[in-house]
């Protein structure tokens, strides 16, 4: 991030906004243990769907399990997941972009027809229908997601890359015979790391989302651990007796990916050379 | 326009193809073997290998390919190991609500998202364009079946003003049927509006800088018929191709909104399938969405072009 884009970025005001609400999440998922008021998984059949109190902020589950603390808990579970995934499939996604975008010829072919086919499928029924596939826990939860989102990066990198390779200065690294992977490495990816941090701050947004989804099905998470999305998926069993469980959890699944995305629309336009 | 179709087509097939490869070769995923499934307690070895041999599971899996893919183009994609239907039947079952979501979803996303997206863009800068803005960010970052949640907590739970669940079809009793569809339309709706609201509005910005749009200001037209007639005319374009992006949109947030309101449509059964093990039904869910998505983005391109003079004449 060169000092422009940072004095734009700092200017933002909603992309900070963004930034310190994702931030306070962060910390919290990271320090849970240290700051939960209560176990998260002990139950206690004597104080079953309390209301909100001062003993328990959020109020108590169906087994009595103080809300607050699941909910530190569940961010872990949470982030983890939207932060791992997005990073898996930029794992499999830019590598095969890069190639694609700078080899072309069959290589683009290939993994261009591939990533038409994965796209072809709405992001979450893939999600869903890959989780179904691999069994229900976070781990594959995880690994669907990432699944799912790759072909996104496979799609920009190509385009990034692609675009960059006209330049000059890759021409001349070219011509005087550097190997490929040094030019991809030194010349290449600097140059397209602006809209790969962008589009990997929505698709951690999307990716969260997503958990929440399959965890809200019963695919992601299993109980007795929590996340948002499975704390919602028992709380819609209980809206009648016990509305305040289903609140806490979307409130924290929507104030974290507005974080996100606000971070990620301030990023894009701070990142943008164009734009002023 | 033929020759053009035809192209498109010669990359769409292909690549319903290779769809096709990924839907069956989900099922090689699957841990376990799924004749000693089949074969339950009967373990005898025999019984098995008949199983295998008549499943054709001795067969090279491209063989396999083959076999099924030669199956799903005759229009059979399996039996439902639940319901014993076929899942071409279930699927024209299951189809009619998810529909009748979708166009609901539809109109509340078009009657929302276009006008406050000219809005925002023609009032860049001014408040009504920051509260359209932070309304819609918030409309794409809220999970959709939280807001069901939601909503079900305020109109049935509280207020009792809605029913919260309670599907009858349109043709059993349409008014019934209207108000229950008025939640998981708003829900699904408005997701989309926010996206469609969002792209209307950098659209419509983009073409309110360009020079034929000062032209027309500077020649003395009033401002609502340069932005309807010149400019909102062209901002259509990038937004006749958003409309296959958020019909993945409309789709994932059907699965996720039937859950909450328990419609009997499309996404409700890819869920019952995934917890019942019906793999089948999963496959055939995920092909036969692949397939009108390929067709509409075909549709799409078509219509882009229909709209768009320039593209007409032969390249």
């Amino acid at each position: 991030m060169t000092s422009r884009s940072l004095r734009k970025f700092l200017n933002h005001h909603s992309a900070l906004a963004g930034l310190v609400v994702v931030v306070f999440f962060v910390l919290v998922a990271a320090l849970a243990p240290l700051i939960m008021p209560d176990d998260p998984l002990k139950t206690n059949f004597l104080a079953v769907r309390k209301a909100p109190s001062m003993a328990h902020w959020l109020g108590t589950d169906e087994l009595g399990r103080d809300i607050l603390s699941r909910m530190m808990l569940g961010a872990r579970a949470s982030l983890l997941a939207g932060g791992i995934s997005v990073v898996i499939a930029m794992a499999i996604g830019v590598p095969l972009g890069m190639v694609a975008g700078y080899f072309g010829k069959t290589a683009d072919q290939v993994i261009s027809r591939l990533t038409d086919a994965l796209l072809s499928c709405p992001f979450l029924i893939l999600a869903i229908a890959l989780g179904a596939f691999l069994g229900p826990s976070l781990g594959n939860a995880m690994i669907a997601i990432a699944l799912s989102a790759a072909p996104i990066f496979i799609r920009l990198t190509r385009g990034e890359v692609m675009a960059v390779v006209q330049e000059d200065y890759v021409e001349g690294a070219r011509a005087i015979g550097l190997p490929h992977r040094w030019i991809i490495v030194r010349y290449i990816l600097p140059n397209i790391l602006s809209p790969l941090l962008v589009q990997a701050t929505l698709t951690v947004a999307t990716a969260i989302i997503a958990e929440a989804s399959l965890s809200f099905l019963g695919l992601g998470q299993q109980p007795p651990s929590p996340s948002w999305g499975a704390m919602l998926n028992v709380a819609k069993n209980f809206m009648e007796q016990a509305p305040w469980m289903s609140v806490s959890p979307g409130v924290a699944i929507f104030l974290v990916v507005l974080g996100l995305n606000l971070l990620g629309d301030g990023l894009r336009d701070a990142l943008d050379p164009r734009g002023d | 326009m033929l020759s053009f179709v035809l192209r498109r087509l010669a990359v769409a097939i292909p690549t319903l193809v290779l769809v096709s490869m990924l839907v069956f070769g989900l099922q090689k995923l699957l841990p376990g073997d799924p004749v000693l499934a089949m074969a339950g307690e009967d373990r005898d070895p025999q019984v098995i290998e008949q199983l295998r041999e008549r499943y054709g599971f001795n067969d090279p899996v491209p063989v396999q390919y083959v076999h099924w893919a030669e199956r799903v183009l005759q229009g059979d994609l399996g039996t439902s190991l639940r319901t014993h239907q076929t899942v071409t039947t279930l699927l024209a079952e299951k189809l009619p609500p998810t529909i009748e979501l979708a166009v609901l979803s539809m109109l509340i996303a078009l009657a929302i998202g276009i006008p406050t997206g000219i809005l925002s863009a023609v009032r860049k800068g001014t408040w009504t364009d920051h509260l359209a803005n932070v309304v819609a960010l918030s409309g794409l970052s809220i999970p959709h079946f939280w807001l069901g949640i939601l909503l079900i907590l305020l109109f049935s739970v509280t207020l009792h003003w809605l029913p919260a669940v309670g599907y009858v079809p349109f043709g059993g009793d349409p008014a019934a049927n209207l108000v229950a569809m008025i939640m998981p339309s708003v829900v699904v709706g408005g997701g989309l509006a926010a996206a469609l609201m969002r792209h209307t509005r950098s659209a419509m910005l983009g073409v309110l800088k360009s020079d034929y749009v000062r032209t027309a200001r500077a020649k003395g037209l009033l401002s609502p018929a340069v932005i309807l007639r010149h400019a909102f005319r062209n901002a259509l374009f990038p937004i006749v191709t958003m409309s296959t992006l958020l019909f993945g949109e409309l789709l994932g947030g059907a699965v996720l909104t039937e859950q909450v309101f328990t419609i009997p449509g499309f996404g409700k059964l890819i869920v019952d399938a995934v917890f019942n093990r019906d793999y089948a039904v999963v496959q055939g869910v995920v092909l036969c969405v692949a397939a009108a998505f390929l067709l509409l983005n075909l549709i799409a391109d078509v219509v882009y072009m229909l709209i768009n003079p320039r593209l007409r004449r032969p390249r």
